[in-house]
């Protein structure tokens, strides 16, 4: 595996509210290298979308960030506005879940695609139009040269979150962001841009966290995964065996939640409870009120990551999931 | 079955962001009334006034219609507020005045409400011609200075002060109706009340019960704003002589009398001190109501 | 089967668009019965939602009809809906919207029984046990809507519904707005619900294993038509269907595999300009010269029914392969 492109180390995220800061990312840890696809899985409060927004520095204001972010080097947190404005699209991107939104409603499709292109590499406007015409053919949107001079309401919403991805690629960042890319599209549609985006990182050597709560589109594109429950990491590792063999009793969980195509009638499973908000954070291990093998000892001491196997951690000292794997 | 929500209720903390599916939803979070001084000494005020009002003839040290006095006397300690040009106590009159002045307000907001209300409902939920005809009558009455239309329809009724109570309701009904209507229509599409038509609710009963709790916090915001407003009209009718007839001791006819005798300055400015006092007041508050009820209203109403 | 407690009949339904009218849905034949859950699934511009609200009288027909229990179904308007479709109800998709933020739950529940006579202390006591019913606490009657999170909401929504004590219900995209877990358990208590009270249930939703999981039968709909319809387990399993088949590749699966799901290349057209003849043909792998002048309407075929002449029609020839083989296209 190539150098790391992204170490995230200690990462921790507090956000004000009315009962004073609370942390909605706790102490997260992971490494990305160059070309990888890696995935951050979650439900609501997990922390996933703030973590996304803490490599940006887009962190709602008030939002106090401790921990380390180092992008080929570079430490990210504490960067000034400048020097984050210089980064974001160049080095990073982000393509976020809501079509409707991403693009610029009144601004033709041509200058939002050459707007970041001329900031960032400062070519020639001619060169930046000739290059967004490449961009719109990598992400399949027929005819390219009319797509330019469109508006976002012409397309439906899966050619715009093909267009935002353009958006995303045009500055040639090293690693692209998708906080939940396929959550608001149709299932074929979904299929379509997953495909793409495994294209990209095979052909442009890009690296991309996916961030999603949907098991099975991680499942597809994801070589590892990192699962994450009240701001903290449950489970990392290899995508195939967390799916495959999970310790922790909350993926578990998860996956016994969806539907299977063998179980044809007998009703879900779901985890019983909801995740916590804000705040509302159970001492110990904050999945402990909700996992079907809590011990009394789940309930202080909180659990830290370990290696249980080849670059898989895991935050359930129990491990009570160990002898089904 | 599996395990229902484990922990009762759990209220969404304000400020916390919650991610639900697809879903953000940012819970603003809005002062208590106790943080903002500007209302508080608004309600403070008011209260001081509905107090005077009550008591006036317990506090006032004369019978304001008494007029053995000095004539144009200066203030002193036994007139505080000096006496006007028939002899009688400014300081009396101007608390007497309050009686007239704040009830009236209250009721003369309360009619246009409720009447607006009535209209603006009507129209919004049926439409169509409906609607058409009683937004044309109220663009009508939106078409004159408020202070103009009520002029011309209390010289028409009679300089009296029941007359000028009727005009100024007449000219301040159309915004509650306008409101009221624009909170309709878009209740109408909620899927609330989508809802209660699939059980079989009556339109009457949808207004009444659905919309009339969305509609009711910004109509009593518009309210509060308004009676500042209903106070200065009622007040300029009576400075204009259509209004409050003398001898009654109301504030906008006394301004008038200080207009008149204006070297004597004590006269006019008490009782323009007490109009200001009253509108900025309730002015306040309606500010406070208003920011209060935003974030809510905005949620409960999609506008 | 059983009579059908909820029928359509060649339904279409139109809307206006500059000046044109567009067909959301054309000609739709379906039926549920009590004690059945019907699915109904599709993408974005299939008309689902919109042959979910004729289904229950908030649509205008354009043609065709709609029967609950023998009576018609006819767009009311402002008028007062009549006291025999009380029966028929639905529950929608965004449990933020669908219940009134002023009032209290146990008010906005014992709407359902009120509204059908009955007192006020007897219809808020039925709304206690209703909330008890969906897994809720009796103590909620006195809270409102925003105290609850988006499963909770959506289990006070169908409260509501079984005040009014139905016979069929329908689901509009019930469990898209939630999260995972309220999901799964929302579609349960659906399930529970249709076999307890023995209620007729049309579930629509783009989140087909769920609909797998949870209904009987299964119908998909492309551009305005149903293309295909049967028990779950069939069409699921054996899809026919070029469509159907397309969208169960789409299907990504939680297994780690890796693999990643099969495209669907095209777009979904403009309902006002439907393509010729059969309305899939130019997505469709299967594309013969045919297709593009023959509307294939649906016809039984292998065990279900499917609008496709193409694999009908081999389903009378006993061979798999040799009828598929599509034509060159031109």
């Amino acid at each position: 595996m190539s150098g790391q492109l992204l170490t995230v180390d200690g990462l921790s995220v507090s956000l004000p509210t009315r009962t004073g800061y609370h942390k909605a990312v706790d102490d997260l840890s992971f490494a990305l290298g160059e070309g990888e696809i890696m995935g951050i899985a979650g439900e609501s409060g997990s922390g996933k979308t703030m973590t996304a927004l803490s490599l940006f520095g887009l962190l709602p204001p008030g939002a106090r960030v401790t921990g380390s972010i180092r992008l080929d080097g570079t430490e990210l947190t504490g960067l000034g506005r400048k020097q984050l404005r210089a980064i974001r699209g160049r080095q990073i991107a982000m393509v976020s879940q809501d079509p409707a939104t991403a693009l610029h409603p009144i601004l033709p499709i041509g200058t939002q695609l050459t707007e970041h292109m001329r900031y960032h590499l400062g070519v020639s406007k001619s060169e930046a139009l000739s290059r967004a015409v490449g961009l719109l053919e990598t992400v399949r949107i027929p005819d390219p040269e009319q797509a330019l001079r469109s508006y976002a309401g012409q397309f439906s919403g899966g050619m715009r979150q093909r267009i935002a991805i353009a958006v995303a690629l045009a500055a040639e960042p090293r690693l692209l962001v998708a906080d939940e890319p396929t959550t608001a599209l149709d299932v074929t549609v979904q299929a379509g841009i997953l495909r793409l985006l495994d294209r990209l990182c095979r052909e442009r050597g890009m690296a991309v966290i996916v961030i999603t709560h949907d098991l099975g589109v991680m499942s597809a594109t994801a070589r590892r995964l990192c699962v994450m429950y009240a701001g903290r990491l449950a489970e990392a590792g290899p995508t195939a065996e967390l799916l495959g063999r999970p310790r922790h009793p909350y993926t578990r969980g998860l996956l016994d939640a969806l539907p299977h195509p063998e179980a044809g009638g007998a009703p879900l499973v779901p985890i019983g409870g909801r995740p916590p908000s804000l705040g509302d954070v159970p001492d110990g291990c904050p999945f402990h009120p909700r996992c079907r093998y809590a011990q009394p000892s789940c309930a202080t001491g909180r659990p830290e990551p370990e290696p249980v196997g080849a670059a898989h951690l895991l935050a359930c000292p129990p491990d009570p999931l160990r002898a089904a794997s | 079955m599996s395990g229902p929500a484990g922990a009762p209720l759990d209220p969404l903390s304000p400020a916390a962001v919650t991610t639900v599916g697809r879903r953000r939803r940012l819970r603003p979070v809005a002062p208590r009334p106790w943080r903002r001084p500007l209302a508080l000494a608004g309600l403070a005020v008011i209260a001081a006034w509905v107090v005077i009002a009550i008591f006036a003839p317990v506090i006032a040290s004369q019978n304001p219609l008494a007029q053995k006095f000095a004539i144009l006397g200066a203030p002193s300690a036994a007139h505080w507020f000096g006496t006007d040009e028939l002899g009688r106590d400014v300081f009396s009159r101007v608390l007497f005045g309050a009686r007239i002045t704040l009830p009236l307000a209250v009721i003369l907001i309360i009619a246009a409400m409720i009447i607006g209300a009535v209209i603006g409902g009507i129209a919004g939920y049926f439409g169509g011609w409906v609607d058409n005809v009683l937004m044309r009558v109220a663009d009508l009455v939106f078409a004159f200075p408020g202070i103009i239309l009520a002029l011309a329809i209390a010289a028409a009724l009679g300089p009296q002060l029941r007359n000028a109570v009727i005009a100024v309701v007449f000219v301040s009904w159309p915004s509650y109706a306008r409101l009221v209507r624009s909170l309709v229509l878009s209740a109408r599409s909620a899927q609330y009340v989508v809802a209660s038509r699939l059980l079989g609710a009556s339109g009457p009963r949808i207004l009444f019960t659905d919309i009339r709790p969305n509609a009711a916090g910004p109509v009593l915001v518009l309210a509060a704003l308004d009676i500042g407003n209903a106070v200065l009209l009622l007040s300029g009718l009576s400075f204009l002589g259509l209004g409050a007839q003398p001898p009654t001791a109301e504030w906008g006819a006394m301004v008038a009398e200080g207009a008149q005798n204006f070297n004597d300055w004590w006269v006019g400015l008490f009782p323009g001190l007490a109009i200001l006092s009253v509108v900025l007041a309730f002015n306040f508050i309606g500010d406070a109501l208003r920011d209060m009820l935003d974030p809510r209203t905005a949620r409960a109403v999609r506008l | 089967m059983t009579e059908p407690v909820l029928r359509l009949d060649a339904v279409a339904v139109e809307y206006g668009r500059r000046g044109e009218k567009v067909r959301a849905v054309d000609g739709v034949d379906l039926a549920v019965a009590r004690g059945e859950i019907v699915g109904l699934v599709g993408e974005s511009g299939c008309g689902k939602s919109t042959l979910a609200r004729a289904a229950v009288g908030l649509e205008p027909l354009a043609a065709g009809r709609v029967s609950f229990e023998g009576h018609d179904v006819a767009f009311t308007g402002r008028r007062r809906r009549p006291g025999y479709l009380r029966g028929l109800q639905m529950v929608f998709q965004d449990p933020y919207e669908s219940l009134n933020p002023r009032r209290k739950v146990g008010e906005i529940i014992a709407d359902g029984a009120r509204l059908g006579g009955g007192t006020r202390q007897a219809a808020l006591r039925r709304a206690a046990e209703l909330l008890k019913r969906v897994g809720l606490p009796e103590g909620a009657v006195d809270s409102y809507p925003h105290e609850f999170s988006g499963g909770q909401r959506q289990r006070i929504a169908i409260a509501r519904t079984l005040a009014a004590g139905p016979s069929c219900l329908i689901a509009d995209e019930p469990i898209s707005a939630l999260d995972a877990s309220a999901q799964a358990q929302i579609a349960n208590l659906l399930s529970e619900l249709v076999d307890d009270a023995d209620l007729g249930l049309i579930l629509v939703s783009h989140d087909l294993s769920v609909v797998r999981q949870v209904a009987d039968r299964v119908a998909v709909m492309y551009l305005g038509r149903i293309v295909e319809i049967g028990d779950t387990e069939t069409v699921w399993g054996n899809p026919r269907h070029p469509y159907t088949e397309a969208l169960v590749a789409a299907i990504p699966h939680a297994d780690g595999s890796g693999v990643l799901p099969a495209d669907l290349p095209g777009d979904v057209p403009d309902p006002a300009n439907p393509p010729s003849g059969c309305r899939f043909h130019p997505r469709c792998r299967l594309v013969t010269g045919s297709c593009r002048e023959l509307d294939q309407r649906l016809a039984p075929a292998l065990g279900r029914e499917i609008a496709c002449h193409v694999r009908a029609g081999s389903a009378a020839s006993a061979a798999t392969g040799a009828a598929d083989r599509p034509a060159p296209d031109s």
